[in-house]
């Protein structure tokens, strides 16, 4: 199964979204690296890197990030992290991406490309007209 | 330099750089108050710090100790610095794990680290980030000593000159990148923090080079080593 992991500069936030994503797909993978480590706002690449190492069972893992250093820290966490699966950051929305993501990951027949096609799908969402 | 004088420089090096990034802490606050979210001075002392401390005493060969230092600022220093200095720094390690510290192996390793962060940050020259210090000192050192063929020493105060100019140059631009390109054009006017630290980083590491090797180190960047053509002179006799 795809795992997801979602990256926010806050702890809370990135628990809030994996929150709202796992209530609408029941049985995804998804996991929260938020905040910078040490109870601050930030993001940390070993706290992702740790993240994509638990969701990750061998085929493969998405990537859902914020802002900024987020998408810095995900990619040095991908460099990082003790893996032969494919790990992709996929350029979404971070909790309309996370709710597409997981929708489509929960689906046995879904791919890294799936998921991350699903998850920048969000990309186009309009809340308003 | 020895294996052993080696280890001493590198390990002398990252303490001198803990050691003014205390210093400099509230200068860098200072400076990414402006134009940030003022956390660059404590990120960068807690960070360095732990890295000093992490390799203190270590037996390692320098590759393995500048390594452990990039992997102790990532995990150390919040923000984008975390990758951009840690990261680079962990990367750019691998350029001395043949044959240590020598004059060729520090252009690659300065090349390397450029190299990550303008991979990593996206940051060109102009952005107003580290790399408008970074880039005219890796390329001064790197033209000092491949064909000026100056000691490294001698290079080193040269990219630190040109790494001067760099952060002067960041004052009256624009930011393009991170926390200040979301003030447009109130970042205008203030000194880019990055760039700053950036160069307080070079300036230890020529303080340590100048303990370790010999070299003329009162030098300006600008001027070349051997002077370019006159361009009033028109080749005649009279």
């Amino acid at each position: 199964m795809i795992g997801l992991v979602v990256v926010s500069h806050s702890s809370k936030a990135a628990e809030g979204i994996c929150e709202i994503a796992a209530q609408m797909a029941g049985g995804a993978t998804i996991e929260p690296a938020g905040g910078d480590g040490e109870g601050g706002i930030g993001t940390s690449a070993p706290r992702i890197q740790d993240a994509i190492e638990t969701v990750d069972d061998g085929d493969g893992v998405v990537i859902l990030v914020d802002l900024g250093s987020a998408v810095m820290n995900a990619e040095l966490a991908i460099e990082m992290a003790e893996t032969e699966s494919d790990v992709v950051i996929a350029d979404a929305p971070v909790l309309e991406g996370a709710l597409n993501g997981a929708v489509e990951a929960s689906n046995t027949k879904a791919t890294v490309e799936s998921v991350v096609e699903k998850a920048e799908d969000a990309r186009e969402y309009h809340k308003v007209n | 330099m020895s294996d052993e004088e080696q280890r001493e420089a590198v390990l002398m090096a990252i303490d001198r750089v803990a050691t003014r990034m205390q210093d400099e802490k509230s200068h860098l606050t200072d400076l990414d108050s402006a134009i940030g979210d003022a956390d660059h001075g404590a990120n960068l002392a807690r960070g360095f710090t732990a890295a000093a401390e992490a390799v203190e005493g270590s037996e390692d060969d320098v590759d393995e100790i500048v390594k452990k230092i990039g992997v102790t600022l990532i995990s150390k220093v919040g923000g984008a610095s975390g990758p951009l200095y840690g990261g680079s720094i962990m990367s750019a390690s691998q350029t001395l794990s043949e044959e240590g510290l020598t004059a060729e192996t520090s252009i690659a390793f300065a090349e390397a680290y450029l190299e990550k962060v303008l991979d990593r940050g996206g940051a060109r020259v102009g952005s107003k980030t580290m790399v408008d210090a970074l880039t005219p000192a890796v390329h001064t050192y790197k033209k000092s000593i491949e064909v000026d063929e100056l000691p490294p020493v001698t290079a080193l105060a040269k990219a630190v000159a040109a790494a001067e100019r760099g952060v002067a140059f960041t004052v009256p631009i624009r930011a393009e990148k991170g926390r200040a390109s979301f003030l447009g054009w109130r970042s205008v006017g203030h000194q880019d923090p990055g760039a700053t630290s950036t160069l307080f980083i070079m300036q230890e590491l020529l303080a340590t080079a100048e303990k370790f090797t010999e070299g003329e180190t009162d030098v300006d960047a600008l001027a070349p080593s051997e002077p370019d053509v006159d361009p009033d002179d028109d080749g005649g006799d009279e």
